[in-house]
């Protein structure tokens, strides 16, 4: 289980308990975040679900694979914080984590 | 906008995405969904996947959690049937004699599996897959050995044929077309999908049309012209039927579908549609159709809740398609069902990674790619730039396909 904050660009901070197992994105999801669309059902080919992470938890995600990468390329606003919340599962490693949502998705 | 009460009919994915737009744009009328299964919407493509493999919880399903429509003031009526719109009234009649007063009505209907009412189709074993109660009885007859039929090379045929395999059944596939997934991809890449799936152990019949089912007690076998293939589990995925005969009913017009305008609306003012159920003048492909994909269906609904709630119109997307099946990921961008040139990137014919560009007029009007995400996207914003593209380029795995524009 870990504790995820998720900061949109109105301001507003949104704090859920997600399970271990569940993707970030699924988590969201179920939590009702917003922003955190999830159109192709968390299979990596929508793009619909990024968040930017913070540098010092980077090391603490599992890497990107070459997939993700490229679909990341092709959002808006992207960075090199940016990840596909699909692509990340839950541990309690995670706990605590805080995650920005791009102003692109609303 | 307080005072309205809109009704919508379906609570399938369609159904999902507009309830989840209007509660973003923080509509304010009362919703009431009408829906004929035990659940609230949930996503279909896991079902010919992950769900059908046994890797995916009930709940993980669903759209969204029971609970938001609670907190939105949703109100579903779920195992529950819509029989007959008053149009007149604005009331739509439910199969327990309650009736729904409307100011809006949204028809989001869906599709069901296209009956195939060959002799011997009513014997027990044969089984169509679309919804959760279609996979749990197809799960529970899965076990290594058993002999599973697939009658229809489609998406769906061909996806639950991966999975199968994979547990260990004797998988054969039979399509009438001349190729698999005729409908949706390229001949290069139908023959490509041939290759995996034999790889993989199925074995893949084309040009066969199946003539009757024969069993004593339940389905044995499956009897095509000049092929006789036993069978302990028959699945029949050849398309789907648009559920139109409640709009008919209404007098509503329907051409292979709910006729719609841009923003969703039916010949009634008061009556929308979305999703599979529709019919609709595509800008970027510039005729009228349906469209059978989530993509149609979560577009539509961001369409229809932006009309409901007097918002301008969201900006039209390419329309796109995925499939999972073993290890490749198929993505495709826009409809390659008009094309005069196809030009290959990679190789078909090893491996498990290409990409087929379809050009019409020099035109990209389409992208088959196989574990080529990045040709997919890149393909997705040329088609809807309608860019003309060099062929050269495209051929070429040293040229980025964002620098083919002619």
């Amino acid at each position: 289980m870990a504790k995820i904050t998720f900061e949109t660009t109105d301001g507003q901070e949104h704090t859920i308990d997600i399970a271990n197992g569940l993707s970030i994105m699924e988590g969201a999801v179920r939590n009702m975040v917003p922003g955190i669309d999830a159109d192709c059902g968390g299979t990596c080919s929508c793009a619909t679900c990024m968040v930017y992470v913070p540098p010092e938890w980077a090391s603490k995600l599992p890497p990107k694979k070459s997939d993700e990468e490229t679909m990341i390329e092709f959002c808006p606003h992207h960075n090199e914080t940016s990840r596909l919340s699909c692509q990340i599962d839950v541990t309690d490693a995670l706990d605590g984590l805080r995650l920005k949502v791009p102003e692109s998705q609303r | 906008m307080s005072g309205r009460h809109l009704v919508i009919v379906g609570a399938g994915h369609a159904a999902g995405q507009l309830i989840a737009s209007l509660a973003q744009e923080k509509f304010a009328g009362s919703v009431t969904v009408v829906g004929d299964e035990p659940y609230p919407p949930y996503q279909r493509p896991p079902l010919s996947k992950k769900y059908l493999a046994g890797d995916l919880a009930l709940d993980r399903l669903y759209l969204k959690p029971v609970a938001f429509y609670e907190k939105f003031g949703t109100r579903l009526l779920l195992g529950r049937r819509a029989e007959g719109i008053d149009r007149a009234a604005r009331r739509v009649v439910l199969d327990d004699g309650s009736s729904l007063d409307y100011t809006s009505l949204v028809l989001a209907t869906g599709s069901r599996a296209r009956p195939l009412p060959l002799p011997g189709a009513g014997l027990p074993g044969i089984a169509s897959l679309r919804s959760i109660a279609d996979v749990e009885a197809i799960r529970a007859r899965f076990s290594a050995g058993t002999s599973l039929v697939v009658v229809g090379g489609g998406y769906i045929g061909l996806e639950l044929a991966a999975v199968a395999v994979k547990l260990g059944l004797a998988v054969t596939v039979l399509e009438q077309a001349p190729r698999l997934m005729m409908r949706g991809v390229g001949p290069v890449v139908s023959t490509f999908y041939e290759r995996l799936h034999r790889e993989e152990g199925v074995v893949v019949h084309t040009g066969v049309a199946v003539t009757s089912f024969e069993g004593r007690g339940r389905v044995e076998r499956v009897v095509c012209e000049g092929l006789l293939v036993p069978a302990d589990l028959v699945v029949v995925g050849v398309g789907a039927l648009p559920n139109v005969e409640l709009a008919q009913a209404a007098g509503l017009a329907t051409t292979n579908g709910i006729d719609v305008d841009a923003r969703c609306r039916t010949d009634d003012p008061a009556i929308y549609a979305i999703g599979d159920c529709t019919n609709q003048h595509h800008p970027l492909l510039d005729r009228r159709l349906r469209l059978e994909s989530v993509h149609n269906a979560l577009e539509q609904g961001r369409m229809a809740a932006a009309a409901i709630c007097g918002l301008p119109a969201p900006p039209d997307q390419v329309p796109w398609f995925w499939s999972d099946q073993y290890d490749v990921k198929l993505q495709t961008a826009g409809l390659s069902d008009r094309h005069d040139q196809a030009i290959i990137r990679g190789r078909p014919d090893e491996g498990r990674s290409f990409a087929v560009f379809y050009l019409s007029d020099s035109v990209l009007v389409a992208c088959d790619a196989m574990n080529r995400a990045a040709e997919f996207m890149m393909s997705k914003v040329l088609v809807g730039a309608r860019a003309r593209v060099d062929t050269a380029k495209l051929a070429d795995e040293r040229v980025a396909v964002k620098d083919c524009r002619l």
